[in-house]
C-alpha cells in the first residue's frame, strides 16, 4: 500500500467534517457562566503576530484562528480554519481548502485572501513580528515586504495554496502558530498599530473591555464555528495581582483560576489540606531549564570541563529549592516532548569524577569565570545553589544577576561565560523537538546575537536536523523521531549545555470549574484553554 | 511676578530637556539592544536588522534624540517598542492610579505628622513627646519597603483588616497609601512641633490665653492655622520623594501605576515607556517645586521670590 | 525651600540633654554593627554563603529560628544569623564609601559654585536642580544596569545620585561666606584662590559637612538596600540586608523571620546614624534644622 502510494502521486490528504471525531466533549459540560482568571503581569498586546508572552499566548488562541489547531489538552494536530489540506509528492507545495462560512466579529466572512494578508503581514519586516522567523521556509521570504510572500497563493476563495523552498515537516505546526492566526485585513488597516488593543478574529472569544494594567473581559462569539464551543459566556482577566493574592482570593471563591500558578511559599500549606489538594492541577510543560558554556572560549571550549559542569551540578537539590515543583533533566528535550531519550541516563552527579575531568583537562585546581543570570527570584537562589556546586569542583563562578534584557544581550554577544537560562529559558513554541534545536542549539542560532548562547555549532548534526526536518511523510514519523531523538544525544556527547530540570506546572480550580485536568495545563495553549472549560453551577 | 514665572517656567523647561537628554544618554548606552527584545528568540539576523532600521535604531544618536525631541515637542511620546501602543496612552491609564497613591499619602502624612507633631508640642518635654520625637526618627529611617511589607503582613495577612495589595476600593489605597505617606509624617511631626512651639509662644496666642480663652480654642482656632501654613507650603517638594517611592510601594502592593510600568519596561528595554515615565516624574517634580516655591510667600510673608 | 530658619526656636537645654541621649543611643547602635561586621568572620556560627545541606526541609521550606540556628535559615538553607553579621560589612562599606564619595563631589560641586558664581556657579547649580528632578531611584537603577553591579559600582551609583543635597547646601553656606569681610579681606590682601578655597572656607564648612555626612550615611544604607530589594544591588551571594529580603520576600507571610529580621537592622543603622547626625546638627551648627 505505502509502495503503491509513493509510485503514483503521493497525495496526503486529511478531510474531517468536525472537530468531534478528534475531540470527546465532556459528556457533562454545560454552557453559559464566567470565570475570573488573574496575572501578575500586564498583557502586552492581543495582535497575533507580536504577541509572546505567558499571558497573552492562549488568550489570543480564543481571539483567533489558524489554518491548523490541536486537539484540546494535547500536542495533536488538527485541522482549524482549514477544513482540509493537501501536500504534493515533493513536500514543497501545500494547499489548504479552507471552511466555509466562518466569520470574523465584525461579521465578514474570512477568504483565502484573508489568509494570505496575514501571513504577508507576520513576514513583513515593518510589522516586527518576533515570529517572523517560523516562516522563513515559505518561498520569497527573502524578499518579504509591503509585496507580500510570493510562496502564498490565493487559488480561489475557499483555496490557499503555499510553497515552501524546502520540505519543512514541522510546517503545519507552524501553521498552528499564533503568529499565522487570520486577521481581517480591513480592521487592522484602520486600527493600525492599535489592532492589538481592540483584536478582531474568529475565535471562540471576542474582547469587550480592556482596561489597561487591570481588567480584560472576552465574551462568547455565538456563531463561533465549532458547534457548542465555547461553553463559557464570558471570562474575565484581572492583572496586576500577586500569585499569593491571586491563590487566597480563590481561597475566598473570588478567582477560579490564578493563572501564574500557585505560589512556592503556599504550596505546602495547600497540598496539607485535602479539600484544596483535590483541586490542584499537575502538568508537565515543554520547557527545559539549563545552563549553557560559551564553546568557543577557554576553559569550556574543552569538552572534559563542560561534562564535568554536568556532573558538578546537584539538580536535585535545585529542584528542592524550588520546592519540588520540576523534576531533573538530562538532556534538552523535556520528557512529554515527541523525540524524548528514554533510555538516556544522562551524566551522573559524580564530584570526584567531575574533578577528574577536569584534571584531565588541564584544569586540576579549577578556574575561575562568570555565571550570568536574570534577576528575578528564584533565579539568582538558582544560580547560587549551582555556583556551590561548581565550588565544590574548584570552580569559582562570580555570579552577574542582571535584568533579563541584559542577559540576553550578553548571550548573545558571547561575553557570557555559563548562563542559567531560568526565566528566559526555552519553552517550545509548538511541540516538536525541531524548535528546540534551531535557534538555541544549532550553527544559525550562534552568531552574534543570536539566542544559542553556547554558541556551539556541530556541522553533523545540523546537517542530520535538516535530514530530520526534510521527512515531511507523516508515515515516516516514527522515523523523523528517531533521527531527533540522535540529535540530541549527539547534543549531550557535546555537551555544550547542562541540562538542570524541566518545570512542573501546578495550578489550580476553583470547585465550581468543569473540564478535564488537561485543559488546565494545556501543554499548547499556555496556561489554561479557555474554550473548552466550563462552569458546574 | 510675572517675569519671575515666566524665568521659572523656563528655566524648568530647560531643567526637562535636560533629563530628556540624560536618559535618552543612559539609554542609548545601555549594554541591551532593545531591537532584540523586539525580535525576540527565532529572530534571523536579517529581521533584527529590517526592525532595526523601521525603527530607526541605526541611525546616529543625535539623528535619534533629534527624532524624539521633535515628537515631544508635538506631545508625542511615541511608540511601546514591545506593546506597540502609544505610551502616552500606557501613561494616562496608569497615571490615575499613582495619583490617587500620591493624595493618599499626602492625606496620611499630614494627618499621622501634623497631629503627632501638635501632640508633642502641648506635651513638650515629657515622655510622650520623647518618644514621639524617637518615632519620628524611626519612620524617616525605615525603607519603604520593609513598612511596606511589615504593614501587609500585620494588617492584611495575620488581622485581615485589608486586602494583601490590589487596586480598586479604599480599602485597597490604606496600607499603600501609609507606605508612602509614613517617610514624610516623620518630618512633618518635628516642623509641626516646632512650628507649633513657636506660635504657642507668641504674642496674639498669650493675648487670647489671658483673655480667658479655653486652651482647646486658643489651640484649635489660634495657633494651628498660623503653625500649618509654612508646613502646608512644603507638600510640593514631596512630590520628588513620592516618586521616588512609587517603584517600592507599587511593587509591593501590586498597585497598577506608572511605577510599575516603569520597572517592567526597565526589565525589557523599552525605551520608550522608560523615557515617558521619566519625563511625567521629572515634570511632576519640577511643578511640585515651582508651587512650593510660589505659595511659600502667599503664606510666609518673611519670604520673598528671589 | 526657603522657609525662614526663624520659625525655628533654639533649642532648650532639656531637649539638648535629650538629643545628647539619642545621639548616645545611635554611638552604641553604630558601635554594635560596627562590632558585628568587624567580628563576623569569629562570631558568624557558618560562612555566609555556605547552603547546609539541613538547612532546609525535605521540601525545601526554611527552618524558623530555633538553638541552632537564632535566626532561622533563609531558602538557599544558609544561616540567617551569619548573613546578617556579614550583611553589615557590605552596607557599612557602601555607606562609607558611597557616602564619601557623594560627599567629595557635593563639596566640590557646592564650593566652585558658590565662591565663583558667574556663569560657571549658573551652569553648576542649573545641573543640580536638573539632578534634582530626576526620579532619583529610577536614575540608579539604569544606572546600575549599565556598569553591571557590583559592590564598588553599587557604592558609586548611589555616589552618582546621592551628592546632589549636600551640593546645594554647600553652595548655600559657601556663596554666604564669599560676601562675608574677612574674604574680601583676604583677597584684597592679595589672597590666592586656592588659599581662600582651602584655608579660609573650607574650615568653615567642616561642621556642615560633618553633619551632611552622617546623615547622607543613613541615605545611603536606605538607598544601597532598596535597589538590592529590587535584584539590582549588591550582586549574591555577598549578603546585603537589602537583597537578603529580595531573595525572601515571596515567602515572607509564612517565613517573616527572613524578611523583618534584615529589615530591622536596616532600619537601626539608618536610625542609628540619623540620631547622631541630627545631635551634630544640634551642636556643630543650630541654625541648620528644619528639612533640609
Amino acid at each position: 500500500m505505502k509502495h503503491l502510494l509513493a509510485s503514483t502521486a503521493l497525495i496526503l490528504s486529511l478531510a474531517l467534517p468536525a472537530a468531534a471525531q478528534d475531540y470527546a466533549p465532556d459528556p457533562n459540560a454545560k454552557a453559559g457562566g464566567s470565570i475570573v482568571l488573574t496575572y501578575k503581569d500586564d498583557v502586552a498586546t492581543l495582535d497575533p503576530a507580536i504577541g509572546y508572552d505567558w499571558q497573552n499566548w492562549s488568550m489570543i488562541k480564543s481571539l483567533f484562528d489558524g489554518l491548523m489547531d490541536y486537539v484540546p489538552g494535547t500536542t495533536t494536530l488538527r485541522p482549524g480554519l482549514a477544513e482540509s489540506y493537501e501536500i504534493s509528492p515533493d513536500g514543497l507545495v501545500y494547499t489548504f481548502k479552507l471552511r466555509p462560512g466562518v466569520k470574523f466579529h465584525n461579521g465578514r466572512e474570512m477568504t483565502a485572501e484573508d489568509v494570505k494578508y496575514s501571513l504577508d503581514r507576520v513576514t513583513n519586516p515593518a510589522t516586527q513580528s518576533p515570529g517572523a522567523g517560523f516562516f522563513a521556509s515559505i518561498a520569497g521570504f527573502d524578499a518579504a515586504g509591503e509585496g507580500g510572500l510570493s510562496g502564498v497563493e490565493v487559488v480561489d476563495p475557499q483555496t490557499v495554496k503555499i510553497t515552501l523552498t524546502r520540505p519543512d515537516a514541522t510546517f503545519l505546526h507552524v501553521m498552528a502558530l499564533n503568529f499565522s492566526f487570520v486577521v481581517p485585513k480591513e480592521v487592522v488597516e484602520a486600527e493600525g498599530a492599535d489592532f492589538g488593543k481592540k483584536p478582531v478574529g474568529t475565535g471562540a472569544f471576542k474582547l469587550t473591555e480592556w482596561t489597561l494594567g487591570q481588567r480584560l473581559v472576552f465574551e462568547k462569539n455565538p456563531d463561533y464555528w465549532i458547534a457548542g464551543v465555547p461553553y463559557l459566556d464570558s471570562f474575565t482577566v484581572e492583572v496586576g495581582q500577586e500569585p499569593v493574592v491571586a491563590l487566597l482570593r480563590l481561597q475566598n471563591g473570588e478567582v477560579d483560576i490564578p493563572g501564574d500558578g500557585i505560589p512556592p511559599a503556599k504550596f505546602q500549606e495547600v497540598m496539607a489540606d485535602p479539600v484544596q489538594a483535590e483541586r490542584v492541577v499537575k502538568g508537565g510543560q515543554l520547557h527545559t531549564g539549563y545552563v549553557t558554556m560559551n564553546v568557543t572560549q577557554p576553559p569550556f571550549d574543552k569538552v572534559e570541563v563542560r561534562k564535568a559542569v554536568n556532573m558538578a551540578i546537584n539538580k536535585d537539590r535545585v529542584v528542592q529549592i524550588i520546592n519540588g515543583r520540576a523534576v531533573p533533566a538530562n538532556q534538552p528535550l523535556p520528557p512529554s516532548m515527541p523525540g524524548y531519550t528514554r533510555d538516556y541516563g544522562g551524566y551522573p552527579y559524580d564530584v570526584e569524577g567531575a574533578k577528574k575531568l577536569l584534571a584531565d583537562a588541564g584544569y586540576p585546581d579549577g578556574f575561575e569565570t562568570e555565571l550570568f543570570v536574570m534577576n528575578t527570584d528564584p533565579n539568582p537562589r538558582i544560580a547560587q545553589a549551582i555556583q556551590q556546586d561548581l565550588a565544590a569542583i574548584g570552580i569559582k563562578a562570580t555570579i552577574q544577576s542582571l535584568a533579563q534584557a541584559n542577559v540576553i544581550e550578553a548571550g548573545g554577544a558571547g561575553t557570557a561565560p555559563m548562563i542559567w537560562s531560568g526565566g528566559m529559558a526555552w519553552i517550545a513554541d509548538f511541540p516538536d523537538p525541531s524548535n528546540f534545536f534551531g535557534p538555541i542549539l544549532s550553527c544559525a542560532g550562534a552568531g552574534e546575537g543570536g539566542w544559542n548562547w553556547s554558541k556551539y555549532c556541530n556541522e553533523a548534526l545540523d546537517a542530520k536536523a535538516v535530514e530530520a526536518d526534510s521527512m515531511f511523510d507523516p508515515a515516516k514519523s516514527e522515523e523523523r523521531l528517531k533521527l531527533w531523538s540522535d540529535v540530541y544525544m549527539g547534543v549531550m556527547d557535546d555537551a555544550p549545555w547542562a541540562p538542570v530540570f524541566n518545570e512542573e506546572r501546578y495550578t489550580m480550580k476553583s470547585e465550581r470549574l468543569g473540564g478535564a485536568d488537561e485543559l488546565f495545563v494545556d501543554p499548547v495553549s499556555i496556561p489554561v484553554n479557555y474554550d473548552y472549560v466550563w462552569v458546574k453551577e | 511676578m510675572a517675569a519671575y514665572l515666566i524665568r521659572r517656567l523656563l528655566v524648568s523647561a530647560l531643567i526637562l530637556l535636560g533629563v530628556s537628554f540624560i536618559t535618552f544618554v543612559l539609554l542609548y548606552v545601555l549594554p541591551a539592544d532593545p531591537v532584540r527584545q523586539i525580535a525576540g528568540r527565532s529572530a534571523t539576523a536579517e529581521t533584527v536588522e529590517n526592525i532595526r532600521r523601521e525603527l530607526g535604531l541605526d541611525r546616529p544618536f543625535l539623528i535619534q534624540y533629534g527624532r524624539y525631541l521633535a515628537g515631544l515637542v508635538q506631545g508625542d511620546l511615541g511608540r511601546s517598542y514591545l506593546q506597540k501602543t502609544e505610551v502616552a496612552e500606557l501613561i494616562a491609564s496608569r497615571l490615575p492610579a499613582t495619583l490617587l497613591l500620591m493624595l493618599g499619602a499626602i492625606a496620611a502624612e499630614l494627618a499621622l505628622g501634623l497631629t503627632l507633631g501638635i501632640v508633642a508640642a502641648l506635651k513638650r518635654g515629657t515622655m510622650l513627646d520623647q518618644t514621639l520625637m524617637m518615632t519620628s526618627f524611626v519612620t524617616v529611617s525605615a525603607p519603604q519597603f520593609v513598612v511596606g511589607l511589615l504593614l501587609l503582613y500585620v494588617f492584611a495577612v495575620k488581622l485581615g483588616w485589608f486586602p494583601i495589595g490590589g487596586y480598586g476600593s479604599f480599602a485597597h489605597l490604606v496600607l499603600p497609601a501609609l507606605t508612602l505617606g509614613i517617610l514624610g509624617s516623620g518630618w512633618y511631626s518635628r516642623m509641626m512641633r516646632s512650628s507649633m512651639i513657636e506660635v504657642l509662644r507668641a504674642d496674639y496666642v498669650r493675648t487670647a490665653r489671658a483673655k480667658g480663652l479655653g486652651r482647646a480654642r486658643v489651640v484649635l482656632g489660634h495657633a494651628l492655622p498660623n503653625a500649618i501654613l509654612p508646613i502646608i507650603a512644603m507638600i510640593g517638594i514631596d512630590i520628588g520623594i513620592f516618586m521616588g517611592g512609587i517603584v517600592v510601594v507599587e511593587s509591593v502592593f501590586g498597585w497598577p501605576g506608572i511605577g510599575q510600568l516603569a520597572w517592567q519596561a526597565i526589565q525589557r528595554v523599552d525605551i520608550p515607556i522608560i523615557m515617558g515615565v521619566t519625563l511625567v516624574s521629572a515634570f511632576a517634580i519640577v511643578l511640585g517645586n515651582l508651587l512650593a516655591d510660589l505659595v511659600a510667600p502667599l503664606i510666609d510673608p518673611r519670604i520673598k521670590l528671589k | 525651600m526657603t522657609v525662614a530658619d526663624a520659625s525655628f526656636t533654639p533649642p532648650s537645654p532639656l531637649r539638648r540633654l535629650m538629643r545628647r541621649k539619642l545621639a548616645l543611643l545611635g554611638l552604641a547602635l553604630i558601635a554594635l554593627v560596627v562590632a558585628g561586621a568587624v567580628l563576623a568572620p569569629w562570631i558568624a556560627p557558618y560562612a555566609p554563603d555556605e547552603q547546609l545541606f539541613d538547612g532546609l526541609t525535605l521540601e525545601g521550606a526554611p527552618l524558623p529560628p530555633d538553638a541552632r540556628f537564632i535566626f532561622g535559615t533563609d531558602l538557599l538553607g544558609r544561616d540567617l544569623f551569619t548573613r546578617i553579621l556579614y550583611g553589615a560589612q557590605t552596607s557599612l562599606v557602601i555607606g562609607v564609601v558611597a557616602n564619601g564619595l557623594a560627599l567629595i563631589i557635593g563639596t566640590l560641586v557646592g564650593i566652585t559654585a558658590g565662591y565663583f558664581r558667574g556663569w560657571i556657579g549658573a551652569v553648576l547649580m542649573r545641573f543640580t536642580d536638573l539632578m534634582m528632578a530626576f526620579p532619583a531611584l529610577l536614575l540608579a537603577i539604569c544606572l546600575a544596569a549599565i556598569f553591571q553591579p557590583s559592590l564598588w559600582i553599587v557604592a558609586m551609583v548611589i555616589a552618582l545620585v546621592n551628592w546632589v543635597q549636600a551640593a546645594r547646601v554647600i553652595y548655600t553656606e559657601t556663596s554666604s561666606l564669599a560676601t562675608r569681610d574677612f574674604i574680601a579681606a583676604e583677597r584684597t590682601l592679595g589672597a590666592g584662590t586656592g588659599r581662600i578655597l582651602f584655608r579660609h572656607i573650607l574650615p568653615h564648612l567642616v561642621p556642615t559637612i560633618i553633619v551632611w555626612g552622617t546623615l547622607g550615611i543613613s541615605t545611603t544604607v536606605l538607598l544601597e538596600a532598596t535597589l538590592s530589594f529590587l535584584g539590582v544591588g549588591v550582586q549574591p551571594p555577598t549578603p546585603s540586608w537589602g537583597n537578603i529580603i529580595f531573595e525572601n520576600q515571596t515567602w515572607f507571610q509564612t517565613a517573616p523571620w527572613l524578611v523583618f529580621i534584615p529589615g530591622a537592622a536596616i532600619i537601626l543603622l539608618a536610625l542609628a546614624f540619623n540620631l547622631v547626625g541630627d545631635a551634630l546638627r544640634d551642636v556643630l551648627d543650630p541654625t541648620q534644622r528644619g528639612r533640609d
